[in-house]
C-alpha cells in the first residue's frame, strides 16, 4: 500500500534526540526558530546554523533526506537573493551593466538564506523523526487547542483513506478511456472527481460520527498516553538553554 | 421466557415522505439469540441496525432495549454500551492513529481508570489473536485486521449484544473463518446482517428477512 512520505516520519531509526522528550523538542524547536528570525547579527545566525548543522548529526535524519528537504526551499531562496540586490535601494555592490546590485539586498538576502536554512535544519533535527501522532500528542499536552491538534490526528488518519478513494475514482475514470486532454471535458471531469471526494468525505464523515457515537463519544477526547520528564532530557534542556542564552547574548549584548 | 434484549413493536422509519424503508416492523431479540438478518441491497437492514442504537430515530413505533422504553438520545447512551454496532466499513470505526487507542476510545469514554482501561485492551486485543498489535498504525493494517480491530473496539465496551452489519465484506476466505472462528466462541446474542449463506449458516441459528419495509420470520 502505498502512502504519504509528507505524513512519515524523516527517519526511523533511535537516536539521542529521539529519546528525548517530544514536548521538550517541540518547545526547543520553536524557540530556537523564533530567535533565529528576530536575529539580525550574522555571527549568530552563522552560529545557529552550525548548531543546526550540529543537531542533524546527532539527529537520526540522514543527510541524504535533509539535503532533499533543502533543495526546493533553496532554490526559492535562491530567486529571493537574486532579486533582493535589484529591488532594495543603496550603495551599489556590484553593477552588471544596466543592473546594480545593492549592499543592503545582498545582505538581507544572505540572512534570510540563512534563516531560512537554520530553521529547517532544527526542525529536522528536532521534529524529523516524530511520527505526526506524537506530534499531536506533544501538541495536545501543551495546551494547543483541541480542535487544532485532532485537525491533525484526524487528517493523518484519513489522508491516506482519502487518497485510496481518489485512486478508485481515477482508476474508474481510466477504465473507460479518460485521458486528461486540455478541454471541457477534462476540466468537469476533474470537477465531478472533486466533487465525488468532497460528497464522499463528508459521508464518511458522519459515519465516522456515528461510530464514535456508538462507543459513548460526547464530545471529549481523553488521551490514552502520557508523556514524562525523565533524567534523559537533563542534558538536551541544558543545551538547549545554553545554546538560546548564548545566540541572545551575541545578538543584543 | 425471560426478557427480551430488544424489541420492536410497530417500528416505521423513512427517510423523507418519499422513501419509506421500514413499514411496523415487529421483532425481539432474546438472550444468547443468533439472528441473520436478510434482505436485498437497500431494504432498510443497516438502517434497522441503526435505529436499534439510537443513530436514528423511529418515525412511529416504539423501540425497547434492555427492558426499558428508549426514545430520546438520552435513552440510548446506555443501549450504545450495551449493544455494540460493528460498522460495514471498517475505516469509519477505526479513527484514533493506534490499535491501542481505538480499543480505548470506548472504554475512556465510559469513564474507566486507565489501568483498568490498559487491561481491557491487553485482554480485549489478545481474545482476538492481536496481542502485540497495540501499537500498530491503524491505516496500516490489512482489510482483515482492520475488521478484527474494529470488533476489538466493539468488544472493549464489554457489551451484551452485538449488531454485525456485513462482517465479512472485504475479507479473504481466512480472514472469515477465523472470524467465524472468534464469533462462535463469543457469549453474546447477536444480529448479523450480511450476504454470505455460509458464514451465516455457521454463526447464527435462526433468519428474519426484511422485504417490502416489513420483517418476516426466514426458513432459509
Amino acid at each position: 500500500m502505498k502512502h504519504f512520505p509528507s505524513i512519515s516520519p524523516a527517519s526511523d531509526a533511535s537516536s539521542p534526540i529521539d529519546r528525548v522528550d517530544p514536548r521538550l523538542r517541540l518547545v526547543a524547536a520553536v524557540a530556537v526558530s523564533v530567535l533565529v528570525v528576530l536575529a539580525d547579527e550574522f555571527p549568530v545566525l552563522a552560529t545557529a546554523l552550525a548548531a543546526a548543522v550540529a543537531g542533524v548529526l546527532f539527529s537520526s535524519v540522514s543527510w541524504r533526506v535533509a539535503l532533499g528537504r533543502l533543495l526546493p526551499l533553496n532554490v526559492i531562496l535562491l530567486l529571493l537573493v537574486l532579486l533582493l540586490p535589484l529591488t532594495t535601494e543603496g550603495t551599489a555592490a556590484v553593477v552588471v551593466g544596466p543592473l546594480a546590485f545593492s549592499q543592503e539586498g545582498l545582505r538581507a538576502g544572505a540572512a534570510i538564506a540563512l534563516k531560512g536554512n537554520t530553521i529547517v535544519l532544527t526542525l529536522l533535527a528536532l521534529l524529523g523523526s516524530m511520527d505526526a501522532v506524537t506530534l499531536g500528542h506533544a501538541l495536545s499536552h501543551l495546551r494547543v487547542p483541541d480542535k487544532l491538534t485532532h485537525l491533525l490526528l484526524f487528517t493523518v488518519r484519513y489522508l491516506d483513506v482519502l487518497h485510496r478513494e481518489y485512486l478508485r475514482l481515477r482508476a474508474a475514470m481510466k477504465v473507460r478511456g479518460f485521458r486528461p486532454r486540455m478541454d471541457r471535458h477534462t476540466y468537469r471531469s476533474y470537477g465531478y472527481l472533486v466533487g465525488m471526494l468532497l460528497v464522499h468525505s463528508f459521508d464518511r464523515s458522519e459515519r465516522i460520527a456515528a461510530a464514535m457515537k456508538c462507543r459513548g463519544f460526547r464530545g471529549h477526547f481523553y488521551m490514552l498516553d502520557h508523556f514524562a520528564f525523565s533524567r534523559r532530557d537533563v542534558p538536551f534542556c541544558v543545551a538547549s538553554l545554553a545554546l538560546l542564552s548564548l545566540l541572545g547574548w551575541m545578538e543584543w549584548r | 421466557m425471560s426478557e427480551p434484549l430488544i424489541r420492536f413493536h410497530d417500528v416505521a422509519f423513512s427517510y423523507g415522505p418519499e422513501r419509506p424503508v421500514l413499514l411496523e416492523c415487529n421483532f425481539r431479540l432474546d438472550p444468547g439469540q443468533r439472528v441473520a438478518l436478510l434482505g436485498d441491497n437497500g431494504s432498510g437492514k443497516t438502517t434497522l441496525l441503526q435505529l436499534i442504537v439510537g443513530l436514528l430515530r423511529p418515525t412511529s413505533g416504539r423501540i425497547e432495549a434492555f427492558g426499558k422504553p428508549r426514545r430520546e438520545e438520552a435513552d440510548f447512551h446506555e443501549v450504545r454500551r450495551r449493544a455494540g454496532l460493528l460498522f460495514q466499513d471498517a475505516d469509519d470505526q477505526l479513527f484514533c492513529p493506534t490499535v491501542a487507542e481505538d480499543v480505548a476510545f470506548g472504554p475512556l469514554n465510559l469513564g474507566k481508570p486507565r489501568e483498568q482501561i490498559r487491561q481491557i485492551v491487553a485482554e480485549t486485543l489478545d481474545s482476538l489473536g492481536l496481542a502485540g498489535y497495540e501499537h500498530r498504525i491503524t491505516y496500516k493494517l490489512s482489510g482483515g485486521e482492520r475488521r478484527l480491530v474494529a470488533l476489538a473496539t466493539v468488544l472493549a465496551m464489554q457489551p451484551e449484544v452485538l449488531l454485525l452489519d456485513e462482517p465479512t465484506t472485504a475479507l479473504d476466505g481466512r480472514a472469515a473463518d477465523r472470524l467465524v472462528e472468534i464469533l462462535a466462541g463469543l457469549p453474546q446474542a447477536m444480529i448479523v446482517v450480511s450476504h454470505d449463506r455460509e458464514f451465516l449458516g455457521k454463526t447464527t441459528g435462526s433468519a428474519i428477512r426484511l422485504s417490502g419495509g416489513r420483517l418476516e420470520e426466514s426458513s432459509d
